[in-house]
């Protein structure tokens, strides 16, 4: 079976993020960018379903900038097999919506027939946790996220889901959408021959139009802050003017 | 003319950091302070082809250029500049081997070397002749079954550690062409060590004088011909220079990027160091320094890519230039961090310590400057 694998190119997450004068995002010019970390994670499971036999064929997507062929090499030098690359923007700082990359992604998996679609569960530039319950939607396909442990067995899959308060685990039938959690399993580092050996690998181009999907922008950013600079602290002298401190702040 | 690293290079540069980030950095006061490195810790570095750098794919080898090996000395010496100088020093010796060792020696050694099964050492240096190493005077006598060596090599990284030792030996005359390669393996007889030698830097790699006494190797040891050792000895040195060169880059870029981040913090006179002028224009001038450094390190590694003739030239100054470059620049931001960058906490002290000897081994900067002036004013 294959297993499709969608890959964002993200503000690499040892970046401290800025914000852009106008408040309209975070500035990424000349900002380290590397792959969503989830997915990372999301790549590294399906290359293992392939070393443990039960994938065929591993194919990784990124919609976005052209640089997300960076991603995508990424994920062949840690071992995914071919790749595609859905040109839909061509400013970083054009965050493509996660309906828009449902509805690509539904389109590529209406091509290429995976049984397994393995993302990661959110994307740490926005936060939207969106565009795999999107896909599933749109495809009719039952769903798993959060995953911490995934099993496959036949026609289902097994899928140990972090929810609050616990670990929850769920079968769901094949095909369907497995969004990957962080402890999920801990992505191997590229070796230099595989490195190597990843730009010989296919890649594909696309764009947007060529799956007919408008990618034009639904939601309207209002504003984007920097979060509150912490304030200094303050030596107090004893317990009484630590507690009647907090009393002042009315955190007790 | 393209000054940019290629995709694939930037992929090997951040894995090597990322790699050093994960496996190398909490664990580098540990093993300083321990004196040696775990060797379970090596074939976690070989699974990702750091054992065989520049050993041809097909003998298992990662293939990479000269320039590609900086890349990952510069990256890996960020988090420990020793533990990535050793590593320079596996892959001299597998690089040798790759290149001048018969088909059964590559066949029987190389994977293990690849995986780092096996970890090599190199034995120029001997207690009498340093920088005057066509000097050395180990023997090797021929015998039936192959050698028997006797003599002493000094300052040997991985010595009473390594697997293998990759051993320069007089098989014949007194000069330079009677200088021959030989491997020793470890448990082999008569091979003996002395004391850990107690040193300023590099101290997480052992360091250990090497002792032959009627010392027995097989034949098949012999690593090419007799007679060549010496130059492939020199051969070696070219990349090795260029990889220590790399190693006091990346430890004086990591020390200067903590600087930065600890002078936004630092206040002193009611504001952070960073915003007082003078700081600023010392730091500035690190930058530069490392900037020009790279720069020039770049250069030599492409000139041996390339296989020019004045690459052992380039690879001479660039090493003497760089090392002295790191060296200045991790002075300085020690300095910057005041009482702190003296505290091992910290971690910039022991890049001091760790860079200074960049300025003496694989040549010292004094042999550098000499083959700079030989080949500027045909010194005879």
């Amino acid at each position: 079976m294959k297993v499709l694998v969608p890959v964002k190119r993200v503000i690499d997450y040892n970046v401290k993020a800025k914000v852009k004068a106008d408040g309209s995002g975070v500035d990424l010019a000349n900002v380290k960018m590397s792959m969503n970390p989830f997915d990372e994670i999301a790549v590294e499971e399906a290359i293992r379903l392939k070393e443990a036999g039960t994938a065929e064929e591993v194919i990784v997507v990124s919609v976005g900038v052209k640089q997300a062929q960076e991603t995508l090499r990424t994920a062949l030098a840690m071992g995914a097999d071919r790749a595609i690359l859905v040109v839909a923007a061509d400013d970083v700082h054009n965050d493509i919506e996660p309906l828009a990359v449902a509805k690509i992604l539904k389109a590529i998996v209406d091509e290429e027939q995976p049984k397994l679609v393995i993302a990661g569960k959110q994307a740490i530039d926005n936060d939207m946790n969106a565009a795999g319950q999107m896909l599933a939607a749109l495809l009719g396909w039952g769903q798993a996220t959060f995953a911490s442990e995934l099993t496959l067995d036949g026609d289902a899959a097994t899928v140990t889901r972090e929810v609050d308060g616990g670990l929850q685990t769920i079968t769901v039938g094949l095909p369907a959408i497995v969004t990957a959690d962080l402890r999920l399993n801990e992505p191997r580092y590229a070796s230099l021959p595989n490195i190597m050996k990843a730009k010989k690998k296919p890649l594909d181009e696309k764009t947007a139009a060529d799956y007919g999907v408008d990618v034009s922008p639904r939601l309207e950013v209002v504003k984007t802050t920097e979060p509150p600079v912490r304030s200094a602290g303050i030596m107090v002298e004893s317990v009484d003017e630590l507690v009647s401190k907090l009393k002042e702040k009315g955190v007790v | 003319m393209d000054f940019s690293l290629s995709e694939e290079q930037v992929a090997i540069f951040d894995m090597a950091k990322a790699f050093g980030e994960a496996e190398i950095a909490p664990h580098a006061l540990e093993w300083e302070k321990a004196g040696t490195i775990p060797k379970d810790f090596w074939p976690k570095v070989g699974e990702l082809g750091f054992g065989g750098l520049y050993v041809s794919e097909d003998a298992g080898g990662s293939g990479l250029s000269r320039l590609d090996a900086t890349l990952v000395f510069e990256a890996l010496s960020m988090s420990c500049a020793s533990v990535a100088s050793f590593l320079s020093i596996h892959n001299m010796c597998a690089r040798m081997i790759d290149s001048f060792g018969s088909d059964d020696l590559k066949g029987r050694v190389l994977p293990g070397v690849c995986s780092m099964d096996t970890v090599l050492s190199y034995c120029l240096t001997e207690p009498g002749s340093g920088s005057d190493a066509a000097a050395l005077k180990t023997k090797a006598v021929r015998t039936n079954e192959g050698y028997t060596l006797n003599g002493t090599k000094a300052f040997i990284s991985g010595g009473n550690y390594s697997d293998a030792y990759v051993v320069m030996v007089r098989t014949g005359d007194d000069s330079p062409k009677g200088i021959s390669t030989v491997l020793v393996e470890t448990g082999s007889a008569g091979l003996s060590f002395g004391g850990y030698e107690d040193k300023m830097g590099w101290r997480a790699q052992p360091t250990a004088q090497v002792q032959f006494d009627d010392c027995q190797v097989p034949a098949a040891n012999l690593v090419g011909v007799e007679g060549d050792g010496f130059k492939y000895a020199m051969i070696g040195l070219d990349g090795g220079r260029l990889n220590i060169a790399a190693c006091s880059l990346g430890a004086a870029q990591a020390a200067l990027d903590q600087t930065v981040a600890y002078m936004a913090e630092r206040k002193a006179f009611g504001k952070t160091i960073d915003q007082f002028q003078a700081l600023q224009f010392r730091t500035a001038d690190l930058e530069i320094e490392l900037q020009a450094a790279r720069t020039f390190l770049r250069q030599a590694a492409w000139k041996v890519d390339q296989g020019h003739k004045d690459a052992s030239y380039f690879c001479a100054m660039a090493k003497k230039f760089v090392t002295e470059a790191g060296s200045r620049v991790v002075d300085q931001c020690l300095q910057l961090h005041g009482g702190y960058g003296y505290l091992a906490d910290y971690g910039i002290e022991k890049r001091v310590r760790d860079l200074r000897v960049h300025q003496i081994l694989e040549g010292t900067n004094e042999i550098m400057r000499l083959i700079v002036a030989r080949s500027l004013m045909g010194v005879r």
